[in-house]
């Protein structure tokens, strides 16, 4: 029978309170862990084998559906000869800036939002009508507005990325918990005090959060208004290779967005961990 | 050592809205405190026992000056609350170190604030783990301390910055029964080594006589003081167990009957509700 959710949560072990008493952590058979990693890795090798396999089979068209081994020889190529770098740094560039420049905006924004009663209910209405608004359906305004150069690239990255982060940033604030709060009031803490020692370490989980959805929202938006207008970057170059049916190419540079994607996504996980250690 | 409290025909109220399915809509006054006067003195430890909901942590509140009164009013060394200050600390039932520090480091907080210097800090942050015998804990974080482990730290926090008062509102309520027990008798122990003038809040009676050298019982609805009970016990013998003596029995069955009293009495209060009689209607 295979292990079911259900087996696997309400499995017998050691409960907290025993392994604190003994001062140990549940741990797993070293079997168990290796059967995991073979599995996990087993759907990645399943992925790739059909990728390569079924065009080959003529499953599916090989020409619009270039077998793996076909894309990595492009995408190896494309790595030589640079021409895949001065596209990836484009987009890179741009999800830097933007993606950067919302996280200055928008952590002191949401923070002032929450903190002041009359900004919060002022901006409440207006954030829900921006937030609720896709941000690609917005892209052809910013085109016209600061023409399809880096701005308005860097300003749609920006956009969509600030909503994430300001909403948890707001609600990270407003629900800190009432007893720290009443804590730092007993103990005669300044409002800026209080602000930087007890909210904001105790909001950060909830603001990395949005920083994390955020960082996805980037490389999508991103892709899109490469797509949409630009002369450079991931996005142009997908869709400039298939209109020009360099369809090995052009998968090529999906797996770079796709890695891309990973890398930001592993990089804030990661920041997260350094930052909330303390977490059980 | 300071630390006079003198509450003086205190009334509080709050505005409330009934739950829905109760007669009656729109906002009311609920009074939750009335013509309450209750007197601690320096060095004391008064216990304040009532019924769940009869305002025994309003009361709580108005001390530690994270309210004010609507009338009368609350001094402490002759001195009226405005606000909160270093000079009482408080204890709250809930968790509330800061997770994202050590043990140590909560100690430390509260240092920080009263303006300690660094060197300073820590050492006397150790000396204050230390009476609460927590001083090879003082690496963890809260969640890797037991319950009872975490309330201590939040006592050591709150005696660190050395108040007149110490406030504790039912601080071992979340506790398993041996673990309150030994709380208490180490409770007794800081108290009588420091001196501070500690006012305790707790709904259980046991806890209520063997910590308080009075015993305020409080009535709900108006919360008020009705009676103070003087509690004459020898709790300094750790040989013997106070808590089966038959005087402390007698306490405790005094204290069992002046709120069974009100229990009935509040049944009847309940019933003046609905006429209107206790909660003024407003809008």
């Amino acid at each position: 029978m295979p292990s079911t959710l259900i087996a696997e949560r309400t499995e017998a072990s050691l409960n907290p309170r025993q392994a604190q008493s003994a001062r140990v952590r549940p741990g797993r058979q070293g079997r168990a862990r290796v059967l995991t990693l073979g599995r996990t890795t087993l759907g990645l090798v399943l992925l790739a084998a059909i990728w390569e396999f079924a065009p080959r089979a003529g499953l599916v068209d090989p020409h619009f559906v270039t077998p793996l081994h076909e894309v990595l020889k492009a995408w190896w190529e494309m790595a030589r000869d640079g021409s895949l770098w001065h596209q990836t740094e484009a987009s890179l560039r741009r999800i830097g800036t933007g993606f950067g420049l919302a996280i200055l905006v928008g952590v002191p924004l949401g923070a002032a939002i929450a903190w002041y009663r009359t900004i919060r209910e002022v901006t409440t209405p207006v954030l829900e009508v921006f937030r609720n608004t896709a941000p690609l359906a917005i892209l052809p305004v910013f085109m016209l507005v600061l023409g399809i150069g880096e701005t308005s690239k860097d300003a749609i990255v920006c956009y969509a990325c600030l909503f994430p982060i300001v909403l948890n940033t707001v609600s990270g604030v407003t629900n800190v918990d009432r007893q720290l709060l009443r804590t730092a009031r007993v103990l005669g803490l300044s409002p800026v005090r209080t602000f930087t020692q007890v909210v904001l370490p105790a909001a950060l989980p909830t603001i990395f959060t949005g920083i994390r959805i955020a960082g996805a929202t980037s490389v999508l938006v991103l892709i899109a208004a490469e797509m949409v207008g630009a002369t450079a970057g991931l996005g142009y170059f997908i869709n400039y290779a298939q209109m020009n049916y360099l369809i090995p190419q052009m998968y090529a540079a999906i797996l770079t967005t796709t890695f891309l994607g990973l890398v930001v996504n592993y990089t804030l996980v990661g920041l997260e961990r350094r930052f909330s250690r303390w977490r059980a | 050592m300071a630390g006079h409290i003198t509450l003086t025909g205190v009334r509080q109220e709050f505005w409330v809205r009934p739950e829905s399915g109760r007669d009656g809509k729109g906002l009311h006054r609920f009074l939750a405190l009335d013509e309450l006067d209750l007197e601690v003195r320096d060095g004391e430890l008064v216990t304040l026992v009532g019924p769940s909901g009869c305002g025994k942590s309003t009361v709580l509140d108005l001390v530690a000056g994270l309210a004010r009164p609507a009338t009368g009013s609350v001094r402490l060394d002759g001195e009226e609350v405005t606000g909160p200050g270093l000079d009482r600390g408080v204890v709250f039932q809930q968790y509330t170190l800061l997770p994202w520090r050590s043990a140590l480091g909560n100690v430390e907080f509260a240092l920080e604030s009263a303006g300690v210097r660094r060197a300073e800090r820590r050492e006397r942050a150790r000396h204050y783990l230390d009476l609460v015998g927590l001083s090879d804990f003082a690496g963890r974080y809260p969640h890797e301390l037991s319950g009872g482990m975490k309330q201590r730290v939040a006592i050591a926090r709150s005696l660190s910055h050395e108040p007149e008062v110490l406030l504790m509102d039912e601080p071992y309520g979340a506790l398993d029964a041996q673990t309150r027990e030994r709380l208490q008798e180490e409770l007794i122990g800081i108290w009588q080594r420091t001196g501070t003038t500690i006012l305790f809040i707790t709904h259980d009676i046991e806890e209520a006589v063997y910590l308080g050298q009075r015993v305020a019982v409080m009535s709900a609805r108006p919360g008020r003081i009705k009676e103070l009970v003087e509690v004459d016990l020898d709790r300094t013998s750790t040989s013997r167990d106070v808590r089966s003596t038959p005087e402390f029995a007698r306490y405790r069955h005094r204290v069992w009957n002046l709120l069974r009293e009100q229990t009935v009495s509040v049944a009847g209060a309940d019933e003046r509700d609905k006429n209107g009689k206790e909660v003024e209607k407003v809008a």
